[in-house]
């Protein structure tokens, strides 16, 4: 079930995604309007962060293609910002946290030029959002899990995009910095701006999200929470039947096939 | 003055290597160095045939070509063949430095290189080996030239490139994001490590070069938490291993680079006391 | 000729003794060496092997002599060391493992640089001999020592082949071990001492930097021509006995060849030729599999092609020019005719002046990829709900890898269907 949006500032058009030619996610196709929140959910292993790492260019597609703002990646990647999971980063690294947050600013630098005052003074505004203005001298290896998802996000406020993609901000967080989080989210769809989320709490996913994207190797559905998130596309999502697709991808693997025609 | 040599000598090769070692042992990639380091012996050898003599020029091309050819093997093996990382290093290192040896043997009355050099190096013969120029002045000694002008631009390189090597090494799948190619800094990166681990192996050997790019970086890396801080500590502890390095050899009458590389050690050891005090004070302090 | 003659009769009790002993330190070094690298650990090897120079040396000074039994407990012990410094550095601090093992080994191999050197001054006529445990010299194999050393590769065999099965288990997965009550930290700790006698005994053969090799090369390369660790491991002793005896031949032949790098070099000629070429795994069968794929994805499609052009008039055994088979399908001509003609020999096709026709086989092969194609795209709009006008391209691909076994599966879940999405009939 696919509700499109009327005027998307993003498009994934008929995507499959494969790893080592065992294709991970099937034909995925949808849109997404400006000024929401919205989430993709779905099962461990559904590849909802495969889809987000296929947005940004981390991961080649077997096909198809992915356009924001009518354009592709590559024309509009300043307008663009990314919030990896948390355990994807060596945390003992030697920075401290204004350093993380000023790399927020590095796409708008290039090459040679170095962070200046203006950047450290826009860092630190970022750093008061999410309420950590305090820790910006700290290491980051002395902070808590909910300070470095804060971090996290504030470095991508630094980067004053107009979408945003987050791996799984609310793992492993404490409740305050949850609640810190959807406010700060709330606020930037506010102001126009798009936030897909990536997110494994069905129960808080109806709360959090105007718009939803139920994700299992294929699309499920994707459109307006109310008229998409229903008990029987959830079913659909987390129940099995998809037998078949696994397996065909297992094949597809062994014999080296290609995803698509050449 | 001899002693004023090779101390230079030894501490110009400990900021090159460790400047670069700090990056590697963030991106947990120092076995590279190990690898660079024993890879480049035919290289050395072939040019050693070609030329007939140790000229530097030559020594610098065969050792860099071999060393370059090691990082491609290393990384094809990897991913094409899709052999477990460091399966590929240790396999293709020892292949070429077994290379190395086979040509030794073969034009043993021709080549005047043995893997004795390559792996303990010379730094003791440094001051011998003058620059004069043609209207005979003396320059003093060329290997502090080579590894000088080296150390000049692997600074120059992380001046340049501090923020695009630091945020490849924390974070590259941000860095890809906003558009900073981590694949170009991997390489800029291995070049960088080849030149110099090429440029200082004859003056103090693979083992030197290997305590070098690993040991000043992981003392300073328990002792700071900052990135700047890491480098400055890895440069000052160089100076520190040299001079006691030496001190210790001339007091026992014994290898150069072995001291030197045993001061590294006693640094880390030190360095890595301290760091348990002061955790077991600190999980103390929150019982 | 003579010289292999003279080799493989083995009636020089010099040739016997250094083939003996190297086969003996390869295939024990290989052995261990599957275990290392199945736990990736690969480059342990190489730091043990240097870490061994400081014992050596002590045990030297100590006893004044090369003594060979104090050596190799020297080696034993500073090897031992360097792997407890490893794993202490790595569990209690944020170094990581590859700056533990570098750093470990470039250090301990300083120290016995200074007590090489400290040895030297002694001017001990005995420590010429030394050389043999850095640089390695099988040669050097001869009368007590190859026995002690025989000794511990028959030791270091045995031991792997009677703790086997718990070495496989806790290599493949150590908290199931643990779960089934598995010693796995002794069991650990025992693979660590065969590592360090593996690295102690071979280091004579071919010396401190090409140990390394000794342990994982051959293991590295057997990985590829099997899934199955017990004949992983048996396969990486035949590859590290057959470089041992190669070794030993090539300097036997050429006596100013050194045994140890030769060695190396033929195991790694094995570990080369076995990621290019080995079955299945290998960069050229891989390759080749891919090629073939096109082939059948080009003869199905053909196929199709000809029971399209049936499906207009009913005729499905009408013979077709090359102008009406490009009339549905975009194909390159050349690959068509190339096609044409190996199912012609395939008996799927006939052929008459220029014009083409299914046989019956051919049409039963055509039918079949023709009803993947439509139940395919059935299963995508029924499971996965995929509009009709996008289920296309996906079936196109999945058409040539339907196993018989996963249209059978395919035909259940879609409860037999007769119609595809675009309501065009399902071949029987």
């Amino acid at each position: 079930m696919i509700i499109h949006a009327k005027e998307p500032v993003l498009e994934v058009h008929d995507l499959t995604v494969s790893y080592s030619r065992k294709p991970v996610l099937w034909g995925i196709d949808f849109t997404l309007p400006s000024g929401c929140i919205a989430g993709v959910v779905g099962p461990n292993g559904a590849g909802k962060s495969t889809l987000l790492k296929t947005i940004m260019g981390l991961i080649p597609p077997s096909s198809g293609y992915v356009k924001l703002f009518g354009h592709p990646l590559e024309e509009v990647r300043h307008r663009v910002s990314y919030v990896p999971q948390r355990e994807s980063v060596d945390w003992d690294f030697p920075v401290s946290v204004l350093d993380v947050v000023l790399m927020g600013r590095y796409g708008k630098m290039g090459l040679l030029r170095n962070p200046d005052r203006q950047d450290k003074a826009m860092a630190m505004d970022c750093l008061d959002k999410m309420g950590m203005s305090a820790f910006a001298k700290r290491q980051i290896s002395q902070l808590s899990g909910g300070q470095q998802q804060r971090v996290f996000l504030a470095r991508a406020l630094a980067q004053e995009a107009d979408i945003y993609f987050m791996d799984e901000p609310f793992a492993g967080v404490d409740a305050a910095t949850e609640q810190a989080i959807i406010t700060l989210l709330r606020d930037m769809a506010a102001a126009n701006k798009t936030i897909i989320v990536v997110h494994h709490d069905l129960q808080s996913a109806r709360d959090y999200f105007d718009w939803i994207i139920l994700l299992n190797m294929r699309l499920v559905a994707g459109g307006p929470t109310g008229e998409v998130f229903t008990d029987e596309m959830i079913q659909q999502a987390y129940g099995g039947r998809l037998n078949l697709l696994a397996q065909v991808g297992d094949m597809m693997e062994k014999r080296a096939f290609p995803t698509r025609e050449p | 003055m001899i002693a004023f040599w090779i101390i230079l000598t030894g501490f110009l090769v400990a900021s090159a290597c460790g400047l670069l070692g700090c990056f590697l042992v963030l991106r947990k990639m120092s076995m590279v160095g190990d690898a660079i380091s024993h890879a480049i012996l035919p290289g050395i050898v072939i040019a050693f045939l070609w030329s007939g003599s140790r000229e530097p020029v030559s020594m610098f091309i065969g050792a860099s070509t071999t060393g370059l050819v090691a990082t491609l093997l290393i990384e094809f093996f990897h991913h094409k063949a899709r052999l477990q990382s460091d399966a590929a290093i240790g396999v293709v290192f020892t292949f070429m430095f077994a290379i190395g040896i086979i040509l030794i043997s073969i034009f043993a009355g021709q080549v005047d290189v043995d893997q004795d050099c390559v792996l303990y190096g010379e730094i003791a013969y440094t001051p011998i080996d003058l620059w004069i120029l043609d209207s005979g002045i003396i320059m003093g000694p060329r290997p502090v030239y080579i590894v000088g002008t080296v150390l000049i631009l692997i600074i120059l390189f992380i001046l340049l490139g501090y923020k695009q090597l630091k945020l490849t090494s924390f974070d590259p799948a941000f860095a890809s994001a906003v558009g900073i190619s981590t694949a170009v800094w991997h390489y800029l990166l291995m070049a960088a490590v080849s030149i110099t681990t090429v440029s200082s192996f004859e003056s103090v050997g693979a083992i030197l070069v290997i305590a070098f790019l690993i040991g000043p970086p992981a003392t300073a890396y328990l002792l700071t938490d900052d990135l700047k801080q890491m480098l400055k500590i890895t440069v000052i502890l160089g100076l520190f291993v040299s001079l006691t390095g030496y001190g210790l050899a001339y007091w026992l009458n014994a290898s150069i680079a072995g001291c030197m590389a045993t001061m590294t050690g006693v640094c880390f050891a030190v360095a890595f006391a301290r760091h348990r005090w002061a955790s077991s004070r600190y999980r103390a302090r929150l019982v | 000729m003579q010289n292999l003659i003279d080799f493989f009769s083995f009636s020089d009790p010099n040739v016997r003794y250094v083939v003996l002993g190297t086969i003996l330190l390869s295939s024990s070094a290989a052995m261990v060496g599957a275990f290392i690298l199945l736990q990736k650990k690969a480059l342990v090897g190489d730091a043990v092997a240097h870490s061994v120079l400081p014992g050596i040396c002590a045990a030297f000074l100590f006893s004044g002599s090369k003594n060979i039994v104090l050596m190799l407990a020297g080696a034993f012990v500073s090897g031992w060391l360097s792997l407890v410094a490893i794993d202490y550095i790595t569990a209690k601090s944020k170094i990581k493992k590859d700056a533990a093992i570098g750093l470990v080994l470039a250090v301990f191999f300083g120290v016995g640089m200074v007590m090489m050197t400290f040895i030297q001054q002694t001017g001990n006529a005995a420590q010429s001999g030394l050389d043999h445990f850095i640089f390695g010299k099988a040669a050097a194999l001869v009368g007590d020592d190859l026995l002690i050393f025989s000794i511990l590769a028959a030791v270091i065999l045995i031991t792997v082949g009677l703790f086997f099965k718990a070495f496989t288990l806790v290599a493949f997965d150590k908290n199931y071990a643990q779960a089934l009550g598995y010693p796995v930290r002794r069991l650990d700790l025992l693979l660590t001492s065969l590592t360090v006698l593996a690295v102690v005994t071979g280091i004579t053969a071919v010396g401190v930097v090409l140990m390394a090799a000794m342990l994982i090369t051959p293991a590295a390369a057997a990985r590829y021509w099997t899934n199955r660790i017990r004949h992983m491991v048996g396969i990486a002793v035949a590859f590290g006995a057959f470089a041992g005896l190669a070794g030993a031949y090539i300097s036997y032949v050429a006596p100013s060849m050194p045994t140890g790098p030769w060695m190396v070099v033929v195991s790694t000629a094995i570990a080369f030729f076995s990621f290019f070429f080995a079955p299945k795994k290998g960069i050229f069968p891989r390759m080749y599999t891919q090629y073939k794929n096109q082939w059948i994805i080009a003869e199905e499609n053909t196929l199709k092609i000809f029971y399209h052009l049936g499906e207009r008039n009913s005729h499905f055994n009408g013979m077709r020019g090359l102008n009406e088979l490009t009339s549905t399908r975009e194909m390159e001509r050349a690959t068509l005719k190339a096609t044409l003609r190996r199912l012609a020999t395939k008996e799927l096709l006939v052929t008459r002046n220029n014009q083409w026709g299914l046989t019956d086989k051919g049409y039963q092969q055509a039918a079949r990829v023709v009803r993947l194609h439509r139940m395919w795209e059935l299963y995508l709009t029924k499971y996965m709900d995929i509009p009709a006008d996008h289920v296309h391209d996906d079936a196109e691909t999945i058409e040539h890898i339907l196993t018989p076994e996963l249209e059978r599966e395919l035909e259940h879940q879609l409860d037999y269907p007769d119609k595809d999405p675009h309501n065009t009939k399902i071949p029987k």
